[in-house]
């Protein structure tokens, strides 16, 4: 493909309309057309709690380089309609000098659009549509856009027919004529916002959201059983597993509720199988007291935490990273455990096969924190480096001797016997017990087991996996920040340097136990330490805070949800900072 | 695999049971381990699930793989590990107050799953382990400290339920007759889906009024049925003291399983190509 004059390596585009109306398929359309031809990005949604009727929204944005989040501004914005749009437009603002296409049918735009310093061009959507039999006003909005950047007509019909293959000859051939009709009405605008050309690449791009890659890395660490209750915006990492267990004779079972998903995975993997479940914050709140029985009784297994805004139901389809403080220290009593964290959706394969990797060695259940930020975007990228672990859980080998499950060892791993084992009988104990697993509310037993299950995880090797360190690493300013704003946190360290200000990225994806002489070591001498995080008390920092004394001036960026912190949020307040 | 000369000692652990003198639960371990020697399995291929109670210290008194779990949730934990490993006979134990009142959502949605184990419930009316509160299934009028002059609540009837939600197999017993619970619990692990077996097991400390039970109990004069409609007339006219088994229905067993063959995560993966 030839750079067109002009294009710029960051295209980012909103397609709006009412639930129902195809906004989101226009862009999933679009988005893996562009896959298809080499580029790199991401789709989120912006969606309400009703599934038709309400707002919907497809944010997309196109890069040459790998897209980590979305963008703040759009350069594009195509209104089928503006049915609520009111309600969430605020969250998609036009960046200066940005084109807004809408149906002059459809009413007057909201003011926020109308008070933008933007282009706006009138397109009756909807009578183009009306021109194709069966033709539809999200397909006439695919040929706008595919138009105005420059996406390669092939890719994009081929997608379409892909789409449509069920829906027969005739739909298929009118959502044609519909990215036909829209793309010569956009040729007429005499605008355009063209995408440079994608980098010649050999291996064909993954297009898969963050739940998935959590399933498919989860798929990638052997687990063999789900347990499953329905949560937005958890539902699609089990939603994923289903299929993917059954095809490879595992098996997913849809429980009653979060207290029986939680005991039906401890059951599975009392009988030697990985096991997982994935819930948001109200199912985890449900599941604590049995996460509590799986550290005590040293059952492996994994619990996806998708994070939403909370507390309560809060607000179930946006992001937020306020689950720090109960997957940490939710359990009553002292429960050792691991708790991980995403730093991409790319890595979410990762996490998900090292949490059923940590799993099954430490004989512990290990809690991912994804959010809905990264669960539910869906981008492209290059396919997930194969990662081998030697995960094995510690096998019973009988000796003649009476077996103890909770036996004291160097490591604090004991032996695990799996029902079957002849001579390996034991009970699987929540009391306080013995080595060999009888109840007991003796002191010396209560201190050997509790030091036994500290020392397994605290003494445990994680490793190069506890996070990144990027950037300038000579540099005194460092910005350390946990999951899913790892992307936000990269991109400002970019404009930074692109901007001549050195800056150190700090992230981390082992969040409990605390790699704290890690960190100390790596902080050793900085000056400026912003602490960026997702949550309104900042519970990341007082996380931080309490295993290691931060060195030099420490700010903290840091807010609630529903609006994810931006990269260009983080600059700032650098910039400011180096200011003074 | 079957193991010939087993015995009822075969399936008892060298643990001390710590039920009071008396308790019906005693008999029930006995009928428990009586039961597995007829049915020939080995010990490490037998799982006992329980939750929290008296009932469910029974696990650790057994010689199979044992799970003591949390207050109310022995039957998700015993159906997780069924469908992961199918090869198990897996039995779930429990009381009244475990099984009915915090488990109750678990034992309606048990019944309907059809998982094939056996679910055993020692029904004494009463929170023994917390020293003696109500129940589901104790009387409306039962004096406590903690629901002074009673509770006022209808009581429980989980047969009934046990039918309404689609258990496979129903029967209750009453713990002092050793034969009678036997007999039952070797055809209930036999009848595949969920078999539930409500076995009455006297509280002799906090309802000593309990110990009458072995002269009110009496063997069900009809005999077993296939028909939930006529099995559901039949408990909910009768004096709550037939024992027996009541219905033994065809419903096929929960589909799913855990298998152990070779993964191959290739076409996985090709999913995500575009």
């Amino acid at each position: 493909m030839t750079e067109i004059p002009g294009s710029s390596r960051n295209i980012s585009f909103a397609i709006v309309g009412t639930g129902g109306a195809g906004a989101i398929t226009a862009g999933s359309l679009l988005l893996e057309a562009a896959g298809k031809a080499g580029w790199y990005g991401l789709l989120t949604r912006s969606v309400g709690p009703q599934i038709r009727g309400g707002e919907a929204a497809a944010l997309v944005r196109l890069s040459t380089a790998s897209a980590a989040c979305m963008s703040k501004e759009f350069d594009i914005l195509v209104a089928i309609d503006w049915k609520n749009a009111d309600r969430f437009i605020g969250a998609m603002p036009v960046a200066p000098g940005g084109l807004v296409i809408c149906d002059p049918e459809a009413g007057p735009p909201p003011r926020a659009v109308r008070e933008a310093d933007c282009t706006l061009i009138e397109c009756p959507i909807g009578e183009l549509a009306k021109s194709v039999q069966g033709g539809r006003e999200n397909m006439i909005a695919t040929g706008l856009v595919a138009q105005l950047i420059g996406m390669p007509m092939d890719e994009l019909s081929a997608v379409v027919l892909e789409m449509l293959k069920s829906k027969g000859e005739a739909a298929q051939q009118a959502s044609l004529a519909c990215l036909r009709i829209g793309a010569e009405a956009a040729a007429a605008f005499g605008q355009s916002r063209p995408l440079a050309a994608p980098r010649p690449h050999d291996s064909k791009r993954w297009l898969i959201t963050g739940n998935e890659a959590i399933g498919l890395g989860a798929m990638r660490g052997g687990v063999r059983f789900a347990a499953a209750y329905p949560i937005t915006p958890a539902t699609e990492v089990l939603e994923y597993l289903a299929p993917a267990l059954a095809a490879t004779g595992g098996a997913l079972v849809q429980a009653e509720d979060e207290l029986a998903s939680i005991n039906m995975i401890i059951g599975a993997s009392f009988g030697g199988r990985p096991s997982i479940t994935a819930t948001s914050g109200p199912g985890l709140s449900l599941m604590m007291e049995s996460l509590g029985l799986a550290a005590a009784s040293e059952t492996p297994l994994v619990v996806i935490d998708v994070m939403r805004v909370g507390p309560s139901t809060g607000i179930a389809t946006k992001s937020e990273q306020s689950d720090l403080n109960i997957a940490v220290y939710g359990f009553h009593g002292d429960a050792p455990h691991v708790v991980v964290a995403p730093l991409s959706v790319s890595d979410c394969v990762l996490c998900g096969q090292w949490a059923m990797h940590l799993a099954e060695t430490l004989q512990t259940p290990v809690i991912v924190l994804s959010d809905q930020s990264i669960g539910q975007a869906r981008v492209l990228i290059d396919r997930p480096a194969d990662v081998t672990f030697l995960t094995r859980r510690k096998p019973f080998v009988a000796t003649g001797e009476p077996y103890q499950r909770y036996a004291i060892t160097a490591d604090g791993v004991s032996p695990m016997a799996i029902p079957g084992q002849p001579g390996g009988q034991y009970t699987a104990e929540g009391l306080t017990h013995t080595e060999r697993g009888s109840p007991s509310s003796a002191r010396v037993d209560q201190h050997a087991q509790m030091v036994k299950r500290h020392g397994k995880i605290e003494n445990f090797d994680f490793g190069d996996y506890w996070g990144v360190d990027e950037g300038d690493g000579a540099s005194d300013t460092v910005i350390l920040t946990w999951g899913s704003l790892t992307g936000a946190a990269r991109e400002a360290i970019d404009s930074l340097s692109e901007e001549g200000i050195p800056a150190r990225l700090i992230a981390l994806r082992q969040i409990s136990p605390f790699p704290g002489e890690r960190l100390k070591a790596l902080l050793a001498g900085t000056r400026r330490l912003l602490i960026v995080e997702q949550s309104f008390s900042g519970q990341f920092h007082r996380h931080a805070r309490a295993h290691i004394d931060l060195p030099g001036e420490v700010r903290l960026l840091n807010r609630e949800g529903p609006y994810n912190i931006g990269p260009e949020e983080i600059v700032a307040a650098i910039r400011e900072w180096r200011a003074q | 695999m079957n193991v010939p000369n087993l015995k009822a000692s075969s399936f008892k652990s060298d643990i001390t049971p710590i039920w009071c003198p008396g308790c019906g639960d005693f008999h029930v371990l006995l009928s428990v381990t009586k039961a597995l020697a007829e049915l020939g399995r080995a010990p490490e291929d037998i799982a006992v699930i329980s939750g929290i109670g008296c009932s469910s210290r029974i696990p650790a008194y057994t010689a199979c793989y044992g799970f003591h779990g949390v207050h109310g949730r022995s039957l998700a934990v015993a159906a997780g590990l069924k469908v992961a490993r199918p090869d198990l006979t897996v039995m779930a134990m429990s009381g009244d107050g475990d099984g009915f009142s915090i488990g109750g959502n678990h034992f309606l949605h048990a019944c309907r799953r059809n998982v094939d184990m056996t679910y055993i419930v020692m029904d004494n009316r009463v929170y023994g382990m917390t020293k003696g509160q109500p129940s589901p299934t104790t009387e409306s009028d039962w004096d406590s400290a903690l629901s002074p002059g009673g509770t006022g609540l209808r009581s429980f009837h989980p047969l009934v339920i046990a039918l309404a939600s689609g258990a496979n197999f129903v029967a209750r017993e009453f713990s002092g007759d050793i034969k009678g619970c036997t007999r039952t619990i070797v055809e209930a692990v036999r009848h595949p889906g969920f078999s539930f077996v409500e076995i009455l097991s006297p509280c002799v400390t906090f309802r000593p009024d309990e110990k009458a039970w072995k002269d009110q109990v009496h063997v069900a004069s009809v005999p077993e049925t296939d028909d939930p409609a006529r099995a559901a007339r039949r408990i909910m006219t009768d004096d709550g003291m037939n024992t027996g088994i009541l219905y033994r229905g065809p419903r096929a067993p929960y589909h799913a399983s855990v298998s152990d063959r070779e993964v191959d995560l290739a076409p996985l993966e090709r999913a995500f190509e575009i």
